[in-house]
């Protein structure tokens, strides 16, 4: 097992490297095809020559390899990632440095996640599990149906429904009530309430998580009705185990193993859904921002956000495949 | 089955060679794919389904008179009006016809997931293919490739492409698209050749002396080709997805475009101040087009799974 | 392979099946006209057509028959592990020690399996679970049905795995079935087997999978066990050296029937079914060089809605017009043994 997580931790590095540099490299070459963005903010009035200098300067645009089109800006790149190293990430058209705005934001964004990562799975594997348990029954048509439905909307659709109908209608509704506590009424809040940085975050993070609930409960089923037939199983039979301890202990770990798999590619649509969350729901995190910086154009936050969730994101596959390989010995040779 | 059928079929390795089994008829793989998908419901709906979507994205005419696009169609004291008997969907925003302005955005969502789609499958397939034929070095290069442009998570690497990127127009979008929507084609067609390759045809057709090429065309490709089916049609519902979200997050088409993504933006805004036709058509209209391609996708890998039969 | 058994097992005084009323006296293993069906969108197979024979202690059975013949669901009905949707006992009784298993109830059945009557797979890398250690496997038997704790059960894994013939059991006993070789991968099988100490083993195709000298290594192992051990073994194989080494009787599988029934010898030497027949002479010989094979032509027929008559006509070469349309039953024939032809006279003489 140590080999293992030592043989992962060197192919990381690559990796990561080679993302960022991927990254920097669809950055690099937009300016040189396009312009440079700092020219583009000022549209049609621009400002004296030494104005655009000092802010390409400022931004790190001023590179004369940004000037050519096709140049892979090696030398800008290593600088990049010193700057990187030290958790500088650049600053915003506002000045304001971007980590440290990250950084302001992160926990709503991280709270979200959380919920939407605890629902998915707790939710997801039970109506897998009854699923794959009652294969052609009710409860199986039933999950399958739903989990196709919930896989046909997308994000914001899911979103702007559930904001109109839960947070606004019936959100209000219990808002308004009487008889309802407050934190049910909190549940269902349109918006980002910090008194209750758990509860108001509830719904914006059912959302998030309801695409890859569907797709884990769906995994789950799968697997489970594969492993149901394995030969093991007859074995397991064979050998006198009772039904109970053949599915529970013989077939649950080998199922859920795609599941942890899918978990790590999840965390990546989970950072990109929730920009469209954040907006809709109007959850000042780390999507909420890196939306209005879109909409502003604000092409360092923008770059700056997407390495930082990049990062994360390999580093969240790092442990996710560390947690693999301790499910499955097999891997553990390869 | 005596050992010299056994020996025919196994050199045959087409799968539609056809296969006499104990019961002594005969069903090619193929056929047995035709049967069941023949008897499904789910196919004939969903099939049917992205048939009239499709005529939709390329024929629109023949489900809306007037573009929404020509001279006039429309008149801006219509704007945001309800749905009534005689135009059950409604005005947009802009005071164009609900309906026609769906079906006249149906090709911006439909066509740009086709070209996306004929992409990553063209990339995927040839990719896939050299890396899991020829492994070693070859594959070494291919998957450490596909795993740099898999740590870009989907949406954001887009965001950044097409949020520099001033010209957001059908090309460009499903360029950007298509960049980073072909690791997930090649891990697929390389895990399916890398399965097929160890199948004793192949053994057996080396025997008799056959190129890589040849062995290639002949066998792999059509063997290896289901879960890449399979994936292609479900990738058509997840880019037409993808693609709305982009468009709603403002970096997808822009406006005046007659696309879904943007009608329900509009609606987003306006949906809470009680016109929700704005927002609920539009979502219906992708909800339904992606739920097509989805179920689609599904009853093909049902009927395809090798291990079903 | 060992002069002192170890006494790997003690087992608790209480076990579910002391109430019920086995006899010793009665044989080990007996089956009687049982018919299996399976339920297809086709029809319905009749996997198994009355299959009947018995079993002693010490005694090994090979049942012989080409892929498809029955010989699988057999030996599954026999332990009770078919999927039973699909399939359906149809009809017949099988009795260890007097007791028909197919009426027990379910509860009682499971612990007939492992504890009475136990099986050992084909392909031991898919029969083994993947993400369990060899050890985890084997000690589960000993603390379902015996109530050993973990050190003690893994005590007795370690036994096991000595018992086989696994050098330095010790240390493989935390080893993970794709980290042994197919061989001794089949001998894990085997320790899993003989575990509870079981009074059948019912082997069911152990050394297709393996290549020919480990598959003597396995056969005798095999083969020492169940003397020592003094096991009813039923061998299932579509090899005839394997059975013709090991087996003390042989019941020949045909579609679903059992076609002859005689012991080693006597099947060898003088066969009384074409079907037989034409598997011996099917055998390729080191002393005729220079011949063409033969080959027993046609297929095996449907199951489903079989067509009248015996069901081995197309490819006899003893066919007439009666076998046509009156299925043969199993006739007996001199020397304790059956076959079902109308011609098995002729057939012995050839």
């Amino acid at each position: 097992m140590g080999r293992y997580v030592a043989r992962r931790l060197i192919q990381f590095i690559p990796t990561i490297l080679g993302t960022l540099f991927l990254l920097h490299l669809l950055s690099t070459m937009t300016i040189q095809i396009v312009g440079d963005p700092v020219r583009a903010l000022f549209g049609e009035n621009a400002p004296p020559q030494e104005v655009i200098l000092q802010l390409q300067a400022q931004y790190g645009l001023d590179n004369p390899c940004l000037e050519q089109t096709g140049n892979p800006c090696i030398g800008m790149f290593f600088d990049r990632l010193g700057q990187y190293a030290q958790g500088d990430f650049g600053v915003d058209f506002r000045q304001q440095p971007v980590m440290d705005q990250f950084l302001h934001r992160m926990p709503i964004t991280a709270r979200m996640a959380t919920i939407a990562i605890v629902f998915e799975t707790v939710v997801g594997i039970i109506l897998g599990m009854l699923a794959g348990l009652r294969k052609d029954k009710f409860a199986d048509n039933f999950v399958r149906v739903s989990t196709t439905l919930l896989i046909a909307f997308p994000v914001f659709v899911f979103g702007s429904l559930a904001l109109l109908f839960f947070g606004l209608k019936f959100g209000l509704f219990l808002r308004n009530s009487d008889w309802a506590p407050e934190w049910l009424g909190q549940m269902f809040q349109i918006g980002y309430n910090p008194e209750y940085p758990w509860l108001s975050l509830f719904l914006p993070g059912l959302v998030l998580g309801a695409f890859s609930l569907a797709a884990i409960a769906r995994l789950t089923r799968t697997s489970l009705i594969e492993n149901l037939r394995s030969d093991y199983v007859r074995t397991a039979k064979a050998k006198g185990l009772t039904t109970r301890r053949t599915i529970g202990i013989h077939t649950l770990r080998n199922s859920l193993i795609p599941v942890v798999t899918y978990i790590g590619i999840d965390v990546g649509f989970l950072l990109g859904g929730s920009i469209v969350t954040e907006a809709i729901f109007n959850a000042p995190g780390v999507g909420l921002w890196t939306f209005q910086a879109i909409g502003r154009n604000d092409t360092t936050i923008i770059i700056g956000v997407v390495t930082i969730l990049s990062i994360v994101f390999l580093v969240a596959n790092l442990l996710v495949d560390i947690l693999y390989a301790s499910l499955d010995p097999r891997i553990r040779y390869e | 089955m005596s050992d010299l059928s056994a020996a025919q079929a196994a050199t045959a390795g087409e799968p539609g060679a056809a296969v006499e089994g104990a019961s002594g008829s005969t069903r090619s793989l193929w056929g047995d794919v035709r049967y069941e998908l023949s008897r499904s419901p789910v196919f004939w709906v969903s099939g049917v389904l992205v048939l009239v979507i499709l005529l939709m994205a390329f024929f629109p005419q023949l489900f809306a008179s007037t573009s929404p696009n020509s001279r006039g169609a429309c008149p801006l004291q219509q704007a945001r009006v309800a749905p009534t008997w005689e135009h059950p969907f409604g005005y947009t925003s802009a005071g164009c016809d609900m309906w026609a302005s769906l079906v006249w955005g149906t090709g911006k969502s439909v066509i740009l997931a086709v070209l996306v789609v004929a992409g990553i499958v063209i990339i995927g397939v040839v990719t896939g293919t050299a890396a899991g034929w020829f492994g070693g070095f070859t594959d070494t290069i291919v998957s450490r490739i596909t795993d740099i442009f898999f740590g870009l998570p989907f949406i954001l690497g887009a965001i950044v492409f097409l949020a520099i990127f001033p010209t957001r127009n059908i090309w460009t979008i499903s360029l950007v698209l298509t960049i980073f929507g072909w690791t997930s084609m090649t891990r697929v067609m390389r895990g399916s050749v890398i399965a097929t390759k160890q199948r004793d045809f192949v053994d057996a057709a080396r025997a008799l002396g056959a190129t890589d090429l040849f062995i290639i065309r002949k066998h792999i490709l059509a063997n290896s080709i289901a879960p890449v089916i399979v994936l292609a049609t479900i990738a058509l519902g997840s880019i037409i997805s993808a693609e709305a979200t982009l468009t709603v997050l403002g970096v997808g088409y822009q406006r005046p475009t007659v696309s879904w993504g943007l009608l329900v933006a509009d609606g987003q805004n306006l949906a809470l101040a009680g016109f929700w036709h704005l927002l609920v058509y539009p979502c219906a209209f992708i909800v339904v087009t992606v739920l097509a391609f989805i179920m689609l996708g599904d009853v093909l890998r049902d009927a395809l799974d090798p291990r079903s039969r | 392979m060992t002069d002192t058994k170890p006494d790997v097992t003690a087992g608790p005084a209480k076990s579910p099946l002391r109430n019920v009323a086995f006899d010793p006296s009665a044989p080990l293993l007996e089956v009687e006209d049982l018919a299996v069906e399976f339920h297809t969108r086709d029809g319905v197979a009749r996997a198994v057509n009355g299959v009947s024979f018995s079993l002693s202690e010490g005694e090994t059975l090979g049942i012989l028959g080409e892929s498809g013949c029955g010989k699988s669901v057999t030996a599954q009905a026999i332990m009770g592990i078919l999927d039973t949707p699909p399939a359906r006992i149809a009809g017949g009784e099988v009795r260890y020690r007097g007791v028909d298993l197919l009426s027990m109830d379910e509860k009682l059945r499971r612990h007939v399996r492992a504890n009475k009557i136990a099986m050992i797979f084909q392909d031991a890398l898919s029969s083994l679970n993947p993400v369990f250690t060899v050890g985890w496997q084997l000690a589960e038997s000993f603390r379902v049905h015996q109530g050993a704790d973990r050190k003690q059960a893994k005590q007795r894994a370690v036994e096991m795995l000595d018992l086989v013939g696994i050098p330095a059991a010790k240390n493989r006993v935390d080893d993970f079935p794709h980290q042994f070789s197919g061989g001794m991968r089949q001998r894990v099988m085997i320790a899993m087997a003989l575990s509870l100490k079981p009074d059948v083993i019912i082997a069911d195709e152990p050394t297709t999978a393996l290549d020919v000298t480990v598959q003597a290594q396995v056969m005798q192992l095999l083969a020492d066990l169940q003397q020592e051990m003094r096991l009813g073994l039923i061998l299932i194989t579509h090899d005839m050296g394997v059975v013709a080494d090991v087996a003390d009787k042989i019941c020949v599988m045909y579609a679903g029937n059992a076609v002859e029934q005689a012991d080693v010898y006597q099947t060898y030497e003088s066969p009384a079914h074409p079907y037989t027949r034409a598997l011996l002479e099917s055998i390729p010989r080191v002393d005729q060089k220079g011949q063409e094979l033969t080959v027993i032509k046609g297929l095996p027929p449907a199951l489903v809605n079989p067509p009248p008559g015996c069901l081995f006509h197309p490819r006899c070469t003893f066919a007439r017009d009666r076998c046509k349309v009156e299925a043969p039953p199993l006739y007996p024939v001199p020397g304790g043994r059956a076959s079902a032809c109308h011609y098995w006279e002729e057939v012995m003489a050839k």
